[in-house]
């Protein structure tokens, strides 16, 4: 009896401690893209939306199987996840490894795995693998990124597995992992790192679109300003001095990798994004997506009335162009929408990160939270034509078995981690 | 816990860098929603597809409500590349009579194609026969992605009167230039006779349809429920003029001749029947077989393309007499009862020229033509020309040559087919170009005055000529279509035809008919003769250089109260009397009796087998012996 009770006060109090807005939030998000998949797949009048032969029924299948998931996620205890944090990490390696023994390929990448009738990715594992052994490792006892030598380990952590999927053809996958230097930001990591790198990416784009020795030149004349006015301090001025001659070299290296370190299929997405010339019909993806879009005007065409989306002028409707049919069904209000969710998603994400008291859980936040934002990031910018073309899903919402389960796993670790925020947990 | 967050504050950069990017987000899709309206345009471009929507092509009728020329359903074989899978096409290929390879090959064709896509219909055979896609269906199952597609093609179910009736066919560049955007690649338009001439009423008014159509250009069904579509209207029906029963008989009767008959309704100008021989079986240029059978046609000696009636023109010798004796009368140089004598020869200005037969004398106009009296009208002629009322011979001339227009010789009767010669009536300015301005004189044109020399008419002339003179004075336009009849409403239309009033005395068309009379009952038509009918009318004989002369009648009847004109020309058919006059006399009593007497049988039956073709050069009529498909 006593014990009963106990049981019970222990549920009573689980539930009482969830976040039930974020859970909101992914209800929300889930049930949006669920409608967006099936007028994405709608063709004739009249087929269910549960109907298993097209995608919306699929995707109720794995809505059901996450909450599932989600379910089970809450019910085992946060310690879970700490405690055996490098034993997943080490199982996800060794699964993203045997793709390249008994993967199946599916559009030109062997990074699939199936199991009877379900296929996966296990590169969207690899992303909760590294959060879990990240948050271990920086929440360790003397442990101070700011350190070389624990930054190597930090380092190696994120790119071992972001090397291996980028090895087996999967780029899209292996930039997400990017997103955790803004973590290690977070936790200490010096700005000049965010800084060379934000600078490395501006570069690289102006090297590609303005001529190179304008370039040169303006470095030339801001370093020289620099110096100007730190003239007192030389140290400072040999640094600036020693930077441009790095940039320069940078600048008129970026042809040679760009022509023969890019394969042809990616030079032609960034050229594509950079409003240049391309061959005809390698632009017609992100062209299709944007008339989609911009055609939606103020209000949208109205649920199901999309003529891009229902007449398959947007390639990959339902997975890495979804935003495109939001965005032409439902106008800018509902791009409004959508974006005002994400937004509210990863503000309410990075406030429950601070209000942990165990540094491994807002460390595991701050890693759920820029995994979505990069997806979200690239996803829905390349679907409006401000960033190159990187098959990525926009989480909760693009069709997909593995990403949806995936990101919920990823997503619930973090509200079950919050639901002991009040507790130190290592 | 390990130690203090020394960079609590760096999560306000994370968030700021969250909202830098929504808010870039923002404003690109401001911009691309909201601002730029460039996109909507974009995707109806993309989604919304016009289609044509092709009316029936009207029908044409005979003058007795017979149906001359309708539509007939074909199928054309189509085929979606991408569904034909697990083809039986040894099978197919045996049904559609093809080798076995061949199956490879036509899509190997239809690969090449503009706008092929392996999701859009392609033709994969072209117009079959209802028989032979019948025959096809039963097996359609093992043939997946294949189905048959409905169209129609013209048919002709009396086989005859090709070339006035004409064809359709596939609208060329200039067409397509000229119509302004209306005609497309592809479209079928009438290419000659009366298809072509009433191309307006016979083709209707194509409808649109809007569409959604996919990435593959396949159509998605319409758009917003077919509120801006516009419905086809099918093409008028043609009443024709023509007595189809009468034109079949007279081709019958020019089996195995060059030449023409043309046979008018005096009284309204309609055109009963136009013979264009050697013709051909107008089903040939129908359909698929057009493009070959047309090519046999074209290259065939005896020029089965060419409409004779309206293009070919002859001398008309002496059927042109009664023209030159209608004229001299009304310019008042002679009257009825002039008399010449004629011994055979006419003898003037140092010239002799001889009569064609020997006869008694000619003591009026009337027996004049009975005999067809030469010196009789070179005189005539002469008196014309010679006449000293007027100032010049460029004067009495330039009269004569109106004259001769006034009776629509020498210009186009303004007949409504696409192309009529206007024969030749020669000027002054082509006698003055010849001899000279004061080089030549009534002696020099003499041959006129018997329809030799430089006069030309077409077969479409004399028998109008013999039209007008049946009216004492007048014709109407001829004309082959008698009214247009909208399908929906069974309204008809009709055109008012120009009467053409000749400016001679009534009196000298009554002698003159009196003379005509006389030819077929006494005279050199003799052989024309019909017991019960009065068939009046005058032989010609074109004298043709390069061979036999071309035979000639031209005539009306009867008497009274005319019904039917009618001229005939057999080319190398030697004197009118031998084969014109004979088949005019069956024309007319077949027209006017429906029968023909017993005894006139064994002459019915030598004409439809008088045969020429060895004077042509060649054993067989090579066009007739062509079979128009599925026709067994």
């Amino acid at each position: 009896m006593h014990k009963a009770m106990s049981r019970f006060k222990q549920q009573e109090s689980l539930t009482g401690k969830i976040d039930w807005f974020t859970v909101l939030l992914y209800i929300v998000l889930v049930l949006i893209g669920w409608g967006a998949i099936y007028s994405a797949a709608y063709a004739d009048e009249g087929t269910s939306i549960f109907s298993s032969s097209i995608n919306s029924g699929k995707q109720f299948q794995w809505m059901v199987a996450s909450a599932v998931l989600a379910f089970i996620i809450l019910i085992v205890d946060s310690r879970f996840y700490i405690t055996f944090s490098y034993p997943i990490y080490g199982f996800i390696m060794l699964f993203v490894l045997s793709v390249m023994v008994i993967g199946t390929t599916v559009k030109g990448q062997q990074n699939w795995i199936r199991f009877g009738s379900f296929q996966m990715q296990p590169s969207e594992l690899a992303k909760l693998g590294v959060s879990l052994a990240l948050a271990k490792y920086l929440s360790g006892l003397n442990v101070d990124i700011r350190k070389w030598r624990d930054k190597w380990k930090a380092f190696a952590i994120v790119g071992i597995p972001m090397v291996i999927v980028a090895v087996q053809g999967d780029t899209g996958s292996a930039v997400v992992f990017l997103t955790f230097s803004l973590i290690l930001f977070r936790d200490g990591l010096e700005s000049y790192f965010l800084i060379i790198g934000a600078s490395v990416l501006v570069i690289s784009v102006l090297a590609l679109v303005v001529p190179k020795f304008i370039l040169i030149g303006v470095l030339l004349a801001l370093a020289a300003l620099f110096i100007y006015f730190s003239r007192r301090n030389r140290k400072l001025a040999l640094i600036v001095a020693g930077l441009w001659i790095v940039a320069s070299g940078y600048v008129l290296s970026v042809d040679y990798v760009f022509n023969n370190v890019l394969k042809s299929h990616q030079r032609d997405r960034v050229n594509v994004l950079l409003g240049k010339e391309v061959e005809k019909g390698k632009d017609w993806n992100i062209k299709q997506s944007i008339i989609a879009i911009g055609s939606g005007g103020v209000m949208g065409k109205g649920y199901l009335q999309g003529t891009q989306t229902k007449l398959k002028f947007v390639p990959e409707q339902s997975t890495d162009f979804i935003f495109s049919s939001i965005g032409e069904e439902f106008g800018f209000m509902g791009s409004l929408v959508i974006i005002g969710l994400f937004v509210a998603l990863f503000f309410r994400l990075l406030h429950m990160a601070e209000r942990q008291r165990s540094k491994f859980s807002r460390i595991y936040g701050y890693c759920v939270t820029c995994i979505l934002f990069f997806h979200f990031l690239i996803n829905i910018g390349m679907a409006i034509g401000v960033a190159p073309v990187i098959g990525i899903p926009l989480p909760f919402i693009s069709y997909g078995g593995s990403a949806l389960l995936s990101f919920t796993v990823l997503l619930f670790i973090f509200i079950r981690l919050d639901t002991q925020r009040y507790e130190t947990m290592r | 816990m390990s130690g203090k967050d020394l960079y609590r504050n760096r999560h306000q950069v994370i968030q700021v860098i969250i909202l830098v990017f929504a808010v870039i987000f923002l404003i690109r899709l401001l911009y691309l929603q909201v601002i730029d309206t460039k996109y909507d345009t974009l995707a109806k471009n993309n989604a919304i597809k016009e289609i044509d929507v092709y009316p029936t092509r009207g029908m044409v009728y005979d003058r007795n409500g017979e149906l001359v020329v309708y539509n007939e359903a074909i199928y054309d074989l189509m085929v979606i590349p991408r569904q034909a899978k697990g083809v039986d096409t040894a099978k197919l290929c045996s049904l559609l009579g093809m080798a076995p390879g061949d199956y490879a090959l036509r899509f190997a064709e239809m690969k090449k194609q503009r706008g092929y896509s392996t999701y859009k219909p392609a033709v994969f055979a072209k117009q079959l026969s209802l028989r032979d896609f019948s025959r096809l269906q039963e097996y359609l199952y093992l043939f997946p992605g294949f189905y048959g597609q409905v169209r129609t093609i013209r048919k002709y179910p009396h086989r005859v009167a090709a070339t006035i009736l004409g064809d359709i066919g596939e609208v060329d560049d200039r067409q397509i230039d000229k119509s302004g955007g209306y005609y497309k690649p592809g479209d079928y338009v009438g290419k000659s006779g009366i298809e072509k001439v009433y191309e307006k009423e016979l083709g209707g008014t194509r409808g649109k349809k809007f569409v959604f159509v996919d990435v593959h250009n396949r159509e998605m069904g319409s758009f917003s429920n077919g509120e801006y579509d516009t419905l086809a209207r099918s093409g008028d029906n043609v009443v024709t003029t023509l007595d189809i029963k009468l034109q079949e008989y007279g081709e019958q009767l020019m089996k195995n001749k060059k030449g023409s008959i043309v046979a008018i309704e005096p009284e309204t100008g309609e055109i009963l029947a136009m013979v264009s021989s050697p013709g051909y079986d107008p089903n040939l240029l129908c359909g698929a077989i057009r493009g070959v059978n047309y090519n046999k046609l074209l290259r065939d000696s005896l020029l089965p393309l060419y409409t004779r009636p309206s293009l070919a023109t002859y001398p008309p010798g002496s059927s042109f007499k009664p023209v030159v004796g209608l004229i001299a009368l009304q310019e008042g140089v002679q009257d009825i009862d002039y008399y010449v004598p004629c011994s055979g020869m006419y003898v003037f200005a140092g010239l002799s020229l001889h009569c064609s037969h020997h006869h008694p004398p000619a003591r009026n106009i009337q027996f004049a033509l009975q005999e067809s009296c030469n010196s009789y009208f070179w005189q005539t002629f002469r008196n014309i020309i010679e006449n000293r009322k007027y100032d010049d011979i460029h004067e009495i001339y330039g009269k004569w040559v109106a004259y001769c227009n006034s009776f629509g010789l020498g210009v186009k009767t303004g007949i409504d087919l696409p192309s009529e010669a206007s024969g030749n009536i020669p000027t002054n300015k082509y006698f003055n170009k010849i001899y000279g301005v004061d080089g030549w004189h009534s002696s020099t044109i003499i041959s006129l005055g018997i329809g030799q020399g430089e006069v030309l008419t077409t077969p479409l002339q004399m028998a109008n000529l013999y039209a007008c003179l049946a009216n004492k004075g007048h014709w109407i336009t001829p004309h082959v279509v008698k009214k247009i009849t909208d399908p929906e409403t069974n309204k008809d239309v009709t055109h008012p035809y120009q009467n053409h009033i000749i400016n001679i005395n009534r009196r000298y068309f009554d002698a003159v008919s009196e003379g005509l009379l006389q030819v077929v009952e006494a005279g050199t038509a003799h052989s024309a003769r019909v017991e019960g009918i009065t068939l009046c009318g005058k032989t010609g004989t074109a004298q043709n250089p390069h061979g036999d002369n071309h035979s000639m009648f031209a005539g009306y009847a009867p008497y009274d109260k005319p019904k039917i004109a009618i001229a005939v020309v057999v080319e190398n058919g030697g004197y009118g009397a031998a084969f014109s006059a004979p088949i005019a006399s069956l024309m007319v009593e077949k027209y006017l009796n429906d029968t023909i007497q017993t005894k006139r049988l064994p002459l019915e039956k030598r004409m439809m087998e008088g045969n020429l073709l060895n004077k042509y050069g060649i054993k067989t009529n090579v066009s007739a012996n062509l079979n128009a498909q599925g026709d067994e």
